[in-house]
């Protein structure tokens, strides 16, 4: 028993130090975006410092924060949402009236998500820009509903195969017609999958960079470009990089927190459950 | 009353019905396979184009069929191999990395101790900050080599602070890919390790198993499909690691942090020459479409074996 409780001592040390050395550098940010400019720079760090909220007040006043942070929510949500009205249909479609096609439907789906976006920059940049999509909002939109819909499908394809086929067939016999067994049974009784698959899109898309830094630069620019900005020599003001980063990834860490079930699920394709 | 009446015209309408709603689901499906098709073969379809003929953004004078000039022009780029070499280093390692770091943590964070929950929240934590905002944290407040917090620790012991950046690019890139990805197969493994069957554990312990037995005969083979789908998976992501570089290092110092990815967006976007970095797309294309053959092959033979 006393071994025992000497091995949970040593696990607890050991777990907490390994878990403060991986979260520090996010610990250390939080900790710069209170101090002045000349403190973040102090040599050695300061650690006790009067903390001050004049590098968000000065974040929000200086650029447009709210501008970046308003296209990152239209761009994640908006792109969710539709990805989830095209994807519904198609994985009941296929959940439900398989046919010989199915999973080869299903695998070819997997497969766009394996090209790399490299291979298609060039095209992409071309049409948006021959469309006046480039620095758009709608832009990014369509391009993030793309990326993230074939994860959707194959999500809400799981999800929906675990809807015992008796309930569907039940309210079939009673004369539901597809449509009203789609929107009347199969999606309240899938909402929590549902509700699920859409996180994991939002927190994908909110944290997407290669489209963002590619196809945007001002006018539609989401946080994760806004961010980029201050990598140029002269916008080097670790305190304000501090606070305007600790405000764009904080709403997006608290989500992924409460939703690390259905992550693993949706990133691994259902493979690991 | 009708349909009791006579159930035979009912069975016989319904079993009409049925087929006519399998047939109405296409309109279901199709939005969705054709948005995709779309997606993946008019740009496909265009790269490949570019990539054999002239076609510079900046000079219009310069155009026509170049066969296959471009991609003769793109082997003779002693830029091209440098690139493959990084894309290749950088995945290897934070691969390696990601998976032996990985599967420690589960294990270590699969056993009871106080504030499990809590721990386990900041060990996954970086898997959800962006990585714009990773990539500068780490080049500013950690890895700068006068106020960065790393150098503060190294000249405190009595060291010399490392320029991180200057003299070793390439591991500065993969440390900080490796703390974005560690989280994430962490957390995969961790949802793979608890699956584990505790009677088997506590039977092999009884015969005289010791921890590392146990890692090796139990636990380890327990995982391999979920270390694969974690291989899979991120393979996807870092063969085409982009925002860290471009944010960090452009690519440089000279191409020392240039991989594939970077270097058609510098050739395309940057110097708008739409051939040749075409041909560099469809170099890209084609190496993942190997390497994604290659993984679905180990993935499935792995899916047999259990």
């Amino acid at each position: 028993m006393k071994q025992m409780a000497n091995e949970k001592r040593w696990t607890t040390v050991i777990a907490w130090l390994v878990a403060l050395v991986i979260f520090f550098p996010i610990f250390w940010m939080a900790l710069t975006a209170f101090k002045t400019e000349t403190e973040a720079f102090s040599v050695p760090p300061s650690l006790f410092f009067s903390p001050t909220l004049d590098n968000f007040v000065e974040v929000f006043a200086r650029s447009d924060y709210l501008k970046f942070a308003w296209n990152s929510v239209a761009v994640s949500f908006g792109s969710t949402l539709l990805a989830l009205a095209f994807a519904i249909p198609a994985a009941y479609a296929m959940a439900f009236f398989p046919t010989k096609r199915t999973p080869g439907t299903l695998l070819w789906m997997l497969s766009t998500k394996m090209m790399p976006p490299v291979g298609v920059l060039i095209p992409i940049y071309l049409l948006f820009r021959d469309m006046g999509l480039l620095d758009t909002v709608t832009g990014l939109l369509i391009v993030f509903t793309l990326i993230n819909l074939p994860i959707v499908i194959w999500m809400l394809y799981t999800y929906f195969k675990d809807v015992p086929g008796e309930i569907m067939e039940a309210s079939r016999v009673d004369g539901a017609t597809p449509m009203q067994q789609l929107f009347l049974l199969l999606i309240p009784l899938s909402l929590p999958g549902i509700a699920s698959t859409g996180l994991l899109t939002v927190i994908l898309a909110w944290n997407e960079a290669f489209w963002s830094l590619n196809l945007t630069s001002s006018q539609g620019a989401p946080l994760t470009a806004f961010i980029a900005s201050f990598s140029s020599p002269q916008g080097l003001f670790w305190a304000k990089l501090s606070a305007a980063s600790v405000m764009a990834i904080l709403p997006i860490m608290i989500v992924g927190w409460m939703s690390q079930k259905q992550l693993v699920q949706g990133l691994t394709f259902g493979a690991v459950k | 009353m009708t349909t009791a009446a006579n159930p035979s015209v009912t069975a016989g309408e319904q079993k009409q019905k049925r087929t006519k709603r399998e047939i109405d689901t296409r309109p279901l499906l199709w939005p969705s396979v054709i948005v995709l098709f779309l997606w993946m073969i008019v740009p496909l379809g265009m790269t490949i184009y570019f990539s054999f003929i002239r076609y510079n953004l900046l000079n219009p004078d310069i155009s026509g069929f170049a066969g296959t000039e471009n991609y003769a022009f793109l082997f003779e780029d002693p830029a091209l191999w440098a690139s493959l070499w990084n894309t290749l280093i950088l995945t290897g390692s934070v691969l390696v990395i990601t998976v032996v770091f990985g599967t420690l943590l589960a294990v270590l964070y699969n056993r009871e101790f106080f504030g499990r929950g809590v721990a386990r929240l900041l060990v996954i934590a970086p898997f959800f900050v962006m990585p714009t905002v990773s990539a500068l944290i780490w080049k500013n407040m950690m890895m700068h080599p006068v106020y960065g917090f790393l150098s503060w620790l190294q000249s405190s012991v009595g060291l010399t602070p490392i320029d991180w950046f200057t003299h070793y690019p390439m591991l500065s890139i993969i440390i900080i890919v490796s703390w974005q990805w560690v989280p994430f197969a962490f957390l995969i493994l961790l949802t793979a390790i608890q699956s584990l069957d505790k009677e088997q554990q506590e039977a092999a312990r009884i015969d005289g198993a010791g921890p590392i037995a146990m890692f090796f005969h139990i636990t380890l083979p327990h995982l391999a499909r979920a270390i694969s789908v974690v291989i899979m998976i991120e393979t996807i992501f870092l063969l085409t690691i982009f925002a860290e570089i471009y944010v960090t290092t452009s690519g440089g110092p000279g191409l020392a942090t240039t991989n594939l990815a970077f270097l058609i967006y510098s050739v395309g976007l940057l110097q708008f020459d739409v051939g040749y970095a075409s041909a560099g797309g469809v170099i890209a294309v084609i190496l993942a479409n190997i390497v994604a053959i290659v993984l679905v092959r180990t993935v499935s033979r792995n899916l047999h074996q259990t």
